[in-house]
């Protein structure tokens, strides 16, 4: 067993004190000093499953884009169509080399005409930020701010996550659709962006208060206690990790980098390509998609003998060939079972192919399985029903 | 975390109790709580010679894998069945959850191990506090 301390030029997010008031356990997260857990993984996880739980996600970049050239410059940067896009929604996009592989992977918010916020990872912040300036380069009617140190980003996430956040304030949350987002009051902070999206493959919100200090720490512990009749815990990076895993939801680095391209990650949903703009990478991807599709493709795997498939895991033939690699891989609390992404061939991809992941020079049995392994209970509607007369 | 003083312990974490010339090997208090939720435990099969410091399976949590290191050279006699069930049990009762018995094969009986005391200020050397 090795312990790594933490150095203290890693960066803090406000609720750092309170992150160490909580006894959690923190680590390094692309340079940033995160919360890994706080009582325990697995609680953290099923709670975000079964009731609601809260994370500081303030590590997240924001850049803004505005001006009246703004929508040109959104369309050149990222992959998906933002014209599609009506105030007050976001969508998932990605913003790629001309090579067609990722510089990141991005949620794009229209807070209005000519006015967009694009929420980026925290390890490629700066390499992001610089990107963004370098593609709009001399572009004109467009003003570039990374607005990333003013926001301290809290995810609401579970399916009491509607209930806690709504004790907080006085707008109606209801009519916020999954990946739409409004402003309002909450905890008495004014024009707080409310955005129903988030990474864990739960209903939830991501709340964009101001990052002193102060107001970090006292929002923070406004919504545990409003959670607390539900169950809220802290959540860490750890839970995070693991309940992104379960929904097959990529993580930079890991399914997607500047070694791999769109549509061999299954993120072509995303990419339009006939969306009337040159954006950067498109090229590169039309040219995949003409010759037939790219080589090697992600896919999820299922441990079915005694094993844990984990981050850079060789994946093998049953005879031992190996073929390719776990990206990201651990036990999934929620389900139970033993998970792992992967890039393999396409021969390899269908479902219910059998393979075999080398865990320290063993051969142990996986099986193809659809992604995403876990897809939560769609809401169920009131019956209408006719009243009784 | 509380380190029994009748056993010795592996600056790789891992803590001797030895009765006659049987020795049960389990994971430190310390070992456990670093590693968090404990999902699964690989051991050795029954037979299995070990030298000191051979590595002989592993302790995985969610998050991490941890080697396992035998702190005396013997032949494992007996593995810890239950745990294949319930690896959990070693988050709950790290000191009282043995993963192996050793016949202990040589004249090494531990002693080169750390106290508990001594192991107490190994681990609070390595993680500054």
């Amino acid at each position: 067993m090795t312990t790594t301390e933490t150095p203290s030029a890693l960066r803090r997010t406000a609720l750092h004190a309170t992150h160490h008031a909580h006894k959690a356990r923190m680590v390094d997260f692309g340079g940033w000093d995160m919360p890994v857990q706080y009582r325990g993984l697995i609680e953290e996880h099923m709670a975000v499953r079964t009731a609601v739980g809260l994370f500081d996600v303030s590590h997240m970049g924001d850049i803004q884009l505005r001006g009246p050239n703004s929508l040109a410059a959104v369309q050149k940067l990222l992959m998906n169509d933002a014209s599609k896009l009506q105030t007050g929604q976001a969508h998932y996009s990605a913003m790629l080399y001309p090579n067609g592989t990722f510089v990141d992977d991005v949620v794009l918010h229209k807070l209005g005409d000519n006015d967009y916020l694009i929420v980026i990872n925290a390890g490629t912040r700066e390499k992001d930020v610089q990107w963004v300036r370098q593609v709009i380069g001399g572009m004109s009617g467009v003003h570039v701010n990374d607005f990333s140190d003013y926001y301290t980003q809290l995810a609401i996430q579970g399916p009491k996550a509607q209930a806690t956040l709504q004790k907080l304030t006085g707008v109606d949350l209801t009519p916020i659709k999954n990946y739409w987002f409004t402003w309002g009051q909450v905890c008495g902070c004014h024009n707080v962006m409310i955005a129903r999206t988030g990474y864990t493959g739960e209903d939830g919100f991501e709340i964009y208060i101001p990052s002193d200090e102060p107001t970090s720490a006292r929002v923070w512990g406004e919504v545990l206690a409003a959670g607390e009749e539900f169950g809220i815990i802290p959540c860490g990076l750890g839970a995070r990790n693991t309940l992104r895993l379960e929904s097959s939801m990529a993580l930079y680095g890991h399914e997607i980098s500047d070694t791999i391209n769109v549509f061999e990650a299954n993120l072509g949903r995303y990419c339009k390509l006939d969306k009337g703009t040159d954006f950067v990478g498109r090229e590169a991807l039309l040219e995949v998609q003409n010759s037939g599709g790219p080589a090697r493709r992600l896919v999820g795997l299922e441990m079915v003998d005694r094993g844990i498939g984990r981050d850079g895991y060789p994946v093998a033939t049953l005879d031992g060939t190996r073929i390719g690699e776990i990206t990201s891989g651990s036990p999934a609390p929620f389900l139970k079972k033993n998970i792992a992404l992967a890039y393999v061939p396409v021969a390899y991809t269908e479902v219910g192919t059998e393979l075999a992941v080398e865990i320290r020079g063993q051969l142990v049995k996986a099986v193809v399985v659809p992604t995403p392994f876990y897809k939560r209970p769609k809401a169920v509607a009131a019956p209408i029903t006719a009243p009784l007369s | 975390m509380s380190y029994p003083e009748k056993y010795r312990y592996a600056k790789s974490h891992e803590w001797l109790a030895i009765d006659g010339d049987t020795g049960s090997v389990g994971i430190t208090d310390y070992a456990q709580s670093s590693l968090g939720d404990i999902v699964f435990v690989e051991l050795p099969k029954v037979g299995q010679e070990l030298t000191a410091g051979d590595s002989f399976g592993s302790v995985e949590s969610v998050k991490a894998v941890s080697e396992l290191y035998s702190p005396v050279t013997g032949t494992v006699t007996e593995i810890n069945e239950s745990l294949n069930d319930e690896p959990e049990t070693i988050n709950t009762a790290a000191n009282d959850t043995w993963l192996l018995k050793l016949k202990l094969t040589s004249d090494d009986d531990g002693n080169a191990l750390l106290s508990a005391a001594e192991y107490e200020k190994f681990v609070s050397e390595e993680t500054g506090h």
